[in-house]
């Protein structure tokens, strides 16, 4: 450890530090949520903050923003000890922090939003106008235009975010966290974020970003801190380190990155969609006439922005919800609503589901591995002892037989699915699914909250059905994990999709336009 | 039926009115806080006990108020305490207070006065009396205008008055000022208030406290003006109606104000029976027309009024997430 007279001495010389956090630990029960952290971010540089779910970033931000107390260790300000016990004093700090999930006032409007917490007296005329007066000068220094007087539920997602930061900068804050900024953007309002950054940048900001994305890590950060279980595994220069290095201080092994696959040898149709519609019980038409077909072999990659029809897509195709049109499995039409359009015949006919919600669809928390295991396919014979009864050994010895094949930690099958963590969880969902053996996978967001070891684990899986000659269906808003496993994209907007691309001859550019909304062709136009 | 008789039931109707208007802006200060308040009946009761006991022993109406608002903010605090403070659940809370409050009334009163769980009857400055408003009585004989003036608007307690000038005091507190403005930001995202430095639970507190005031006043005009001391479940579901009428109003100080108009309206016409059918030229049953406000009240809860969406995050307790 450095002493305390060599801190001294570097502070006065060195180039001053815009945050500085000393041997921060932190535990919840018997979880060491943070151990021994330090960090040092200089001023006016953009510094990435990157680890698997569970490493403890968004427990060591909360610590920075007041909502948690560390238990022992220091947080430095502009050189200056503060501490920071709750998040006024953060702001007071010019500590301003954007969450990943927004904390915005839905029936309020942007200005309403922005003065919360920051009034100037009783009265909120005055306020009201020193905003508006601040939010013009805001939007014209840093390009963070928004209407002042919209109602936040009518933004878009990416303006919802631009206040959230005009709501930081209007606190002054000098120092800005961005949580998991990009997790509900598309690519565009991605890039756009990130301009907005680095001017934010130029102007002498410090930006600490979390994420768990590789490339936005190299794309936008001048240094990485590495975390792992708890621990800060390693500061370095982003233009010094590569993907493959951070992941594997991530996770702390190799990882491959890229999905390895031979080409797709497509077989006959097996599943085919025609004129899929969906309304919802608000009267909303959430599928406006889906029609595709997935051949035996392939994998066809739906994409496109949370919200735009994929989840009711892949709802009624696993008998969750109503549906009109028609679908056929191997040329045999399949029921889309009343006696066998739910989940436990689609198995029954050979499509079996890793919903993308695996808390409330693919899972029963308070259940053991074994029993959820069983969901779905409870009657099947294997599983039945006699008329009456089930065979509860055969299903617990075939649980343990998958954990053990899917590496699943810790392989207990009488341990309830809540004691799992995210990506073991994902691993029974996928095992018992997969392990059926369906002729058609449908699959929504297979590595959602799972870490890059389990991710690169269940991609494998995926790509061995699909040389195994079977049909798999993959929704996922991570664009990079469409374009890296699919044989060809859909891409939905608005409950219809866009167009049809081949991985190999699109890019990320084409498929946000079309996932914004605009075709191909006019995005060429106005480009 | 004639314009004399108009301004009768007018007039009742603004009796009436009062106690629904006071509990339902006591409910919209709790609800546009996230914390849903079935216990506003129960409060109410608490109060009109207390105000007309303490009225009754003191003689004087103001100190009856004064108790009534205490008794009723000694409820509220409860609620608070389990909804805030605990997380508990809003509505067992509410429910288990309403019963408290019906119970304990009656078994105060009656260890108090021996009067079979009633208070005794008030009179002169022990209740608060009409009063005539300035140039009632000069323009009483202006045509249309002056009896208008004299009949309906003029001749209330003070407490009417009182209730209607909440109204726009409600609405320029909840869209003019911070309070207000972080009011209903806890009532739709305690995250947003929280993140930005404002204490959540005092925020909640506040609004109870607020409802607690209301309430107050509410029970005490029931026993020291509406009537002339409390009796058993005097409030007679009141505070229920006032809900119905905070969700008929959407949650909205003025509309609040109509709401409560009409169900006063309701209320006034089940008195005069002989006026409903001169009008409808049937005779309706009196009990049925006792029955109108509880009817309008399902119909309104059935959501025949359109969609009313209440605060975002009513009902549910703040806890900090990760």
């Amino acid at each position: 450890m450095v002493a305390p007279a060599d801190i001294m001495g570097r502070q006065e010389t060195a180039a001053p530090f815009a945050i500085e956090l000393k041997g921060i630990s932190k535990a919840f029960g018997p979880v060491q949520a943070n151990k021994d952290i330090n960090i040092s971010v200089p001023k006016g540089t953009i510094h990435g903050i990157i680890g698997e779910n569970g490493a403890g970033k968004s427990t060591l931000m909360s610590i920075l923003y007041g909502f948690y107390k560390a238990d022992s260790g220091q947080i430095l300000v502009g050189g200056t000890l503060t501490p920071i016990p709750d998040s006024q004093s953060a702001i007071r700090a010019g500590i301003g922090m954007v969450f990943q999930h927004f904390k915005l006032v839905q029936n309020f409007t942007v200005l309403e939003n922005i003065v919360l917490g920051a009034e100037d007296g009783a009265l909120l005329n005055t306020s009201l106008g020193k905003a508006r007066r601040i939010l013009r000068e805001l939007a014209q220094e840093y390009g963070l235009d928004v209407d002042p007087d919209a109602l936040i539920e009518d933004l878009s997602v990416g303006h919802q975010q631009r206040v959230e930061i005009l709501k930081a900068l209007y606190r002054q804050a000098d120092i800005l966290i961005l949580d998991e900024p990009t997790g509900v953007l598309t690519p565009d309002e991605a890039d756009h974020l990130f301009r907005i950054l680095r001017g934010l940048k130029d102007q002498g900001k410090t930006i600490i970003l979390i994420t768990h994305k590789l490339r936005e890590i190299m794309e936008a950060t001048d240094n990485v801190s590495v975390m792992r279980r708890g621990t800060m595994v390693a500061t370095v220069k982003t233009r010094e380190t590569s993907p493959e290095q951070l992941a594997e201080l991530m996770v702390g092994r190799k990882v491959l990155l890229e999905v390895e696959k031979a080409p797709a040898v497509p077989g006959e149709v097996v599943l085919s969609v025609e004129n899929l519609r969906v309304r919802d019980e608000h009267g909303v038409d959430r599928l406006k006439g889906i029609s595709l077909d997935i051949r035996a072999g392939e994998i066809l990659g739906i994409a496109g922005v949370a919200g735009n029809g994929q989840s009711d897509l892949l709802a009624a195709l696993g008998g969750m919800i109503k549906a009109t049109g028609r679908i056929t499995l191997n040329g045999v039409d399949l029921p889309l609503s009343g006696a066998g359009a739910d989940g436990q015949s689609r198995r029954e006919a050979g499509i079996a589901h890793v919903p993308e919600d695996r808390h409330h669809h693919g899972l029963i928390l308070d259940f053991t591995a074994w029993e959820n295991v069983a969901f779905g396919y409870h009657n099947d014979p294997k599983y039945q002892k006699s008329a009456l009864f089930m065979d509860n050994d055969a299903l617990r010895a075939d649980t343990e037989k998958k954990m053990a094949t899917y590496d699943v930690r810790p392989p207990i099958a009488t341990l309830a699915a809540k004691n799992f963590s995210g990506g073991n969880q994902q691993k029974i969902v996928v095992a018992r699914e997969v392990e059926q053996n369906p002729d058609l996978l449908l699959i929504g967001q297979p590595t959602r909250g799972v870490d890059i070891g389990a991710i690169e684990f269940i991609h494998k899986q995926i790509v061995a059905l699909r040389d195994a000659g079977k049909a798999i269906l993959l929704v996922s808003v991570e664009l990079d994990e469409i374009m890296s496993l699919s044989d060809r994209i859909a891409v939905m907007f608005d409950g219809q999709i866009m167009g049809l691309r081949d991985p190999a001859t699109t890019d990320e550019r084409e498929l946000g336009m079309l996932m914004a909304g605009m075709d191909g062709k006019t995005a060429g136009e106005a480009a | 039926m004639d314009y004399a008789t108009l301004l009768q039931v007018l007039d009742t109707t603004l009796r009436l009115a009062t106690p629904l208007l006071l509990a339902c802006l006591a409910g919209l200060y709790s609800e546009r806080a996230g914390i849903f308040d079935i216990g506003l009946e129960g409060k109410m009761l608490a109060a009109a006990m207390s105000a007309g006991a303490v009225a009754a022993l003191t003689g004087s109406a103001w100190a009856g108020l004064l108790a009534g608002i205490g008794a009723s903010m000694l409820f509220a605090l409860l609620h608070g305490i389990a909804a805030i403070t605990f997380r508990g659940n809003q509505l067992i809370s509410g429910v288990a207070l309403n019963f408290l409050a019906s119970g304990l009334t009656v078994l105060i009163a009656q260890a108090l006065f021996q009067q079979g769980g009633r208070t005794p009857p008030l009179s002169g400055p022990a209740r608060f009396n009409a009063i005539t408003l300035p140039g009632a009585e000069a323009l009483r004989d202006v045509p249309v205008v002056g009896p208008l003036y004299y009949e309906v608007i003029s001749g209330h307690s003070i407490l009417v008055y009182m209730a209607f000038l909440i109204v726009p005091l409600t609405w320029w507190i909840l869209f003019r000022t911070r309070f207000g403005l972080r009011l209903r930001a806890v009532g739709e995202n305690p995250a947003a208030v929280d993140t930005a430095g404002i204490s959540v639970v005092g925020l909640r507190f506040a609004a109870v406290g607020i409802t607690g005031i209301l309430c107050g006043i509410a029970g005490a005009y029931m026993a020291t003006a509406l009537q002339a001391g409390f009796g058993r479940e005097m409030t007679a579901g009141r505070g229920y109606i006032a809900l119905a009428a905070l969700i008929f109003a959407k949650w909205r100080p003025v509309a609040a104000m109509w709401a409560c108009l009409l169900f006063g309206f309701f209320q006034a016409l089940a008195l005069r029976p002989d006026v409903v059918q001169a009008v409808v030229q049937v005779r309706v049953p009196v009990p049925l027309l006792d029955a109108l406000p509880y009817m309008l009240t399902v119909l309104v809860l059935a959501g025949f009024v359109g969609k009313a969406i209440p605060p975002r995050a009513g009902g549910q307790p703040y806890v900090k997430e990760r």
